[in-house]
């Protein structure tokens, strides 16, 4: 049977989107209260849930003291429930391992850790329902985390993943896509001066197509950092509302 | 804009899962049409007026089809006349999952301008969108959503127009419950036959309609003829646990009723056509049979039904030796149609006012098609093409409808024209698109150009062809060095830097693959203006040429190759015999002759070394037609003579295509374009062997080197043409080379050369994967930039296997054009009596090949209307008895050739025994009209 046609010729996708448009953004801030910061975030059907403790004392090994700079702890882990198949999913699988990683520099990126010495910072991201995008979600997440836990940032951080169909980029790619072929990039940006924090590249694409490709990343990046903009000047105003009365 | 709506689908892989996608409802999804004041869209694609007149709707309006529609009736769709049709996203849908081909000749059609055909994405639209209900089938939800669309349609433009009567939409379905659906919601629905008879002034578009399932009482007789096909999902069942196997079904070429090796008779084929996907099962042991030996003769008139049809099975299932029964099966179900338009022609019902008549293919794999026409008349006598829409159980030939007529029959224009469509050979004029990227005239080599060029314009380089060839794609020179040693260098066209990678130019000539050279005709792979100008290296202009340049020692050993691009200004432009003449008329000492004497002593060198390594020297006769210049009908048939330049050219073609294959795959191990020919099985000599053992003379197969020698010393006394023989029917065993990409294989060898690798590199003009080589090697020698599909092993593979499909069809196309002008030749020519030698023998008849022409026609032994003389076949031999006399293989024969048009479609060249005079089957000389007063007859 023939694949799945990724880009229709009118331009729309297989979930009707173009190929610049992003999915629904959902996002609530401050979910637990037991944490210092925490963030829900849906992109879809890609939804992750972001949890921050910190900054506090280093646990653990003295070694990893840094006498500078805080050090970022970053954990990831995905729901057993989460895909279409449901498999025991054991901490610590390579996939987890490095994507933690992954995580932990696109943070360390951006977070100001030099305004804390000697200190760390958890960051827990769990996905909770997978459908692509994993990485780019839990950066959107964590970033909406790290803000509400109140720890400065240079800026926001924001992510998307964007694949090359056709000679085509199409942003924020869901799971049919990705698996569908498609040679997927993700891009972990700082939009205002347009630095990257991490790039991502593990598929086979010509070197011509690149630039187009990173500048479409580019573009999707800064549409994500509005919406996270107004999710979260809309929950400080939810949060400041009633405490003025 | 966007609205979130989830789905859920379930799909099996393994077990049940479920899927969950989104589905994102818009609504800025535009209808697309002119009138309509609402939509804020850019452009539209139907018309304000949209012109197609129908008794039954006097209004305007617009077509939406349903699937089925589409599916069964793109002959009609595809016709001029058939405008401003709406294509809903759920039918295009469904036509991609059900059929390749039409969804890629509806997209074809979508994009054509003219058309104004509209995609009209009703999924992602707000308004159309609908979900399956519980209960309700795919099928069921899919018509639902096609018809909500189309009411969607019929009210939006209601409100948009005001001034004129307001546009409508037609919704055609040929589904009853449909239809009635469709009426009860108010949409003015017509079934597809109504609204095109309804068609003002288009009567011959009746003819294109496919017969559609309702129809198929028509034409019935009430008898199955065959088992009915298994459904899908038992097939599907079958295959998995072994009982059933798949494979495409491919018809012998002698003998209709038989495939490959496996399945025999009509019942067992089960209506599956040459190309289809099919189920076989496999049947006891004990109902195995051999491959029949027989070649079935057509016997032009149509069987109507089924009269006579056992006889030609009984004649198939004569019982076989054990050992040489083959696994025999029968065609269970089919589980994938591989029909195009077929050319062919009208067999006339022989009541005059029927409409429905049999339709005879021009290739014989085809069975018989019955069509329905009401303009037998106009179509008799001509060249048609019809394509099948079915095949019912009890019906004996499929059912089908008339597409277009090619012209008269007989006619070179014509015949010529099924020729190239029955070998799929693109053969249309280049596109204004194609044509737009041609480099504009004059042309000249500017500084640009130069970058990264070398100048060789001051070298004595010619060129060697064929006469009369126009697309001169390489060149040589050859001069001595300071060091005593010489510089040889091979000059290629350099058609990539004309041809720039991913335009249409260069799609069109990747489609095309090749040059397709007819008799009188050349179908070129890439424009005129390329071909036989700025890439053909003529004499005395600068041209642009791709370079590899060797220098060698006197022993033809190469101490350095480099490659490049450059400039060349060709001194000479030869023909074979002008240069074989240069070269022995020893008072000629200018330039070029010397330049050719250097080349062709470190050809013979080359040669020898190559031949030692075990390289093949094989045979086949190439014939030449003389054709007159002004009626275009050949006057005189000679086999091509080869000379000594022939193969100095050859030579140093080998040794570049060797070098660049090497060169291209140490810097490209994962995507260069290679060409590999496989060693045949042991099983492929066995008819060699069997030939030679007859005349007493051993021919060892283990290598090819070992062919090669026994071959050299396969002679026999006062038969001085057996040695050719051998080597015709050892070409016969061998593979067909084919073009790869070096990541997906890991066997480079090419067997017929011996050579551990081997590309093609030097006809850039003629072959599209020299083309590619080209680009291979510029990136190599960093002249060039890559891109992204030159490195792309998927696409570089599914690129080769189209030029190998092209490549062969090409040949074929050749062959079926040399035959028909050895027809026109032998038509003019009369009777003749020629001397032939056999070449293999079968159950019924001998193949004989007459040297002379260079012709392979079959002498049968046994004929409808006498009685068959005794014949015994002798497998082991093989040899063939008739009455008393025995036929061997190699056996001298005299025959006459004549031509027998007693059938229009397949007219043949007749061969008739003279000698050995054998009493009832033999017939004596018949007069050889005098030669010299024939030609100026027909004035």
């Amino acid at each position: 049977m023939a694949g799945l046609e990724l880009l229709s010729d009118q331009g729309y996708r297989l979930d009707g989107r173009k190929a610049t448009e992003l999915r629904k953004f959902q996002a609530r801030m401050g979910v637990f209260a037991q944490a210092d910061g925490s963030a829900y975030l849906e992109q879809g059907n890609t939804k992750a849930l972001a949890v921050v403790y910190g900054p506090h004392e280093v646990r653990g090994a003295r070694s990893r003291i840094r006498h500078d700079r805080a050090v970022i702890n970053c954990q990831y882990s995905m729901a057993t429930f989460s895909t279409a198949e449901r498999k025991r999913r054991p901490h610590g699988d390579r996939k987890s391992t490095e994507m933690s990683l992954h995580l932990k520099q696109t943070f360390e990126a951006a977070v100001m850790t030099q305004l804390y010495p000697r200190s760390q910072i958890d960051i827990y991201v769990k996905i909770l329902q997978s459908d692509g995008g994993n990485y780019s979600v839990c950066v959107n997440a964590a970033t909406l985390a790290v803000i509400d836990a109140g720890i400065p940032m240079r800026d926001y951080v924001c992510a998307c993943t964007v694949g090359f169909v056709d000679e085509t980029p199409l942003a924020d790619l869901c799971y049919a896509e990705e698996g569908g072929g498609v040679s997927s990039l993700a891009l972990a940006l700082l939009p205002r001066g347009g630095q990257i924090a991490l790039l991502q590249m593990d598929a086979r694409l010509h070197q011509d197509h690149l630039e187009a490709l990173i500048e479409a990343a580019m573009t999707a990046c800064k549409g994500v950092s509005k919406v996270l903009d107004q999710v979260v000047r809309q929950h400080l105003q939810e949060a400041s509302v009633p405490s003025a009365e | 804009m966007l609205k979130s709506k989830t789905f859920v689908k379930k799909t099996r892989s393994g077990g049940v899962m479920k899927i969950v996608r989104e589905h994102y409802l818009r609504d800025d999804i535009w209808c697309g049409s002119e009138v309509c004041t609402e939509c804020k869209q850019e452009s539209t694609a139907l018309q304000r007026d949209p012109c197609m007149e129908s008794n039954l709707c006097s209004y305007q309006h617009y077509v939406i089809p349903d699937t089925n529609v589409v599916l069964h009736q793109i002959d009609v769709l595809e016709d001029q006349v058939i405008r401003n049709v709406i294509i809903l996203q759920t039918v295009l849908a469904e036509v991609r999952h059900r059929s390749a081909p039409i969804y890629k000749r509806l997209k074809d059609i979508i994009h054509e301008k003219e058309k104004n055909f509209y995609t009209f994405t009703n999924e992602h639209h707000r308004e159309t969108f609908i979900e399956r209900e519980p209960g309700e089938s795919a099928n069921d939800r899919n018509d639902r959503a096609i018809r909500v669309a189309a009411k969607w349609y019929s009210e939006h433009l209601k409100k948009s127009e005001s001034d004129t009567d307001p546009l409508k939409v037609v919704l055609l379905t040929n589904d009853q419950g449909n239809k009635q659906k469709a009426e009860e919601s108010g949409l003015l629905v017509y079934k597809c036959e109504e609204y095109i008879k309804s068609l003002i002034g288009n009567p011959e578009l009746v003819d294109r309609l496919a017969l559609s399932n309702d129809d198929k009482n028509d034409i019935t007789s009430s008898k199955v003829l065959f088992p009915e096909h298994l459904p899908l999902s038992r097939i599907q069942a079958g295959l998995k646990n072994g009982t059933f196997l798949q494979g495409t079904f491919r018809a012998s070429r002698d003998n209709y009723l038989e495939a490959t090796v496996l399945i025999q008779g009509l019942q067992n084929l089960n209506r599956s056509v040459y190309q289809d996907v099919v189920a076989v099962q496999l049947l006891p042991r004990d109902q195995w049979v051999a491959p029949s030996s027989v070649v079935l003769q057509d016997e032009g008139a149509a069987k109507d039904d089924n009269e006579e049809e056992g006889e030609e099975e009984k004649e198939l299932r004569v019982s076989a030796a054990e050992a040489a029964r083959k696994p025999t099966g029968r065609v269970v179900g089919i589980i994938k149609r591989n029909w195009r338009p077929f050319c062919g022609m009208l067999n006339a019902s022989i009541i005059k006012e029927s409409t429905r008549h049999l339709f005879t293919p021009a290739d014989r794999r085809i069975p018989r098609i019955r069509i329905e026409t009401r303009q037998a008349d106009a179509l008799a006598g001509q060249r048609i093409m019809v394509a099948i829409d079915g095949w019912p159980k009890h019906s004996r030939y499929p059912n089908g409808h008339f597409v277009r007529s090619l012209g008269s029959a007989g006619d070179k224009e014509t015949e010529q024209q099924v020729l190239l469509l029955e070998h799929d050979v693109p053969h249309q004029a280049f596109s204004q698109a194609v044509l737009s990227f041609l480099p504009t005239m004059p042309w000249d080599i500017t500084p640009e150009v130069m970058v990264n060029r070398e100048d060789l314009r001051s070298l004595t380089v010619c060129s060697v062809d064929p006469p009369g060839c126009t697309d001169i794609d390489d060149a040589l020179h050859c001069r001595e060095l300071d060091n005593g040693n010489l510089e040889v260098g091979v000059h290629i066209a350099d058609v990539s830097h004309f041809i720039r990678p991913g335009n249409a130019m260069d799609k069109e000539a990747a489609n095309r693959g090749t040059t397709v050279y007819l008799c009188g005709k050349r179908i070129d792979m890439v424009p005129e203006l390329l071909s036989s100008n700025l890439c053909s290296l003529r004499s005395n202009v600068e041209r642009l040429a791709f370079s590899c340049i060797w220098e060698m020692n006197r022993e033809a050993e190469i101490l350095k190759t480099r490659f490049t691009k450059s400039v060349i200004k060709s001194k000479a432009s030869l023909t074979y015999a002008e240069a074989q003449m240069r070269i022995d008329d020893t008072t000629q000492t200018d330039d070029i002759t010397k330049n050719l004497r250097g080349l062709n002593k470190l050809a013979k060198i080359l040669k020898k070394q190559r031949i030692l390594k075990g390289a093949l020297t094989l045979s086949s006769l190439e014939v030449r037609f003389h054709i007159d210049s002004e009626t275009h009908d050949p006057i005189d048939l000679q086999t091509k003579e080869l000379m000594e330049t022939n193969s100095m050219v050859e030579e140093f073609m080998l040794l570049a295509n060797i070098s660049v294959a090497q060169k291209i795959f140490d810097e490209f191990p994962d995507c260069a374009m290679l060409r590999k020919h496989p060693a045949p099985p042991p099983s492929n000599y066995d008819i060699l062997l069997k030939a030679a053992k007859s005349k007493a003379v051993e021919i060892h197969t283990d290598s090819a080197k070992a062919l090669a020698d026994s071959l050299d010393v396969a002679t026999v006394e006062g038969f001085p043409y057996f040695n050719t023989l051998l080597r015709i029917l050892a070409t016969r065993c061998m593979m067909q080379a084919v073009y790869f990409c070096s990541g997906m294989d890991s066997d480079f060898h090419h067997y017929g050369l011996a050579s551990p690798i081997y590309t093609h590199f030097t006809s850039p003009i003629r072959r599209y994967a020299d083309i590619i080589v080209h680009r291979l090697l510029a990136v190599a020698i960093a002249a060039d930039k890559t891109y992204p599909d030159l490195m792309d092993k998927q696409k570089q593979s599914a690129l080769s296997n189209n030029l190998n499909y092209r490549h062969k069809m090409s040949q074929y196309a050749q062959r079926a054009s040399v035959a028909f002008h050895t027809q026109l030749f032998f038509k003019s020519r009369g009777i003749l009596n020629e001397e032939g030698f056999v070449l293999f023998v079968r159950k019924n008849a001998i193949i004989v090949l007459i040297p002379k022409f260079g012709l392979e026609g079959t002498v049968f032994f046994d004929s409808k209307n006498k009685a068959a003389p005794k014949v015994v076949f002798d497998e082991e031999g093989p040899s063939l008895t008739v009455e008393q006399h025995t036929f061997h293989i190699f056996d001298r024969v005299m025959v006459t050739i004549s031509l027998d048009a007693s059938n229009i479609q397949h007219q043949k060249i007749r061969m008739s025994l003279i000698e050995p005079v054998i009493p009832g089957v033999s017939v004596s000389a018949p007069e050889v009209e005098p030669l010299a007063k024939k030609p100026r007859l027909d004035r």
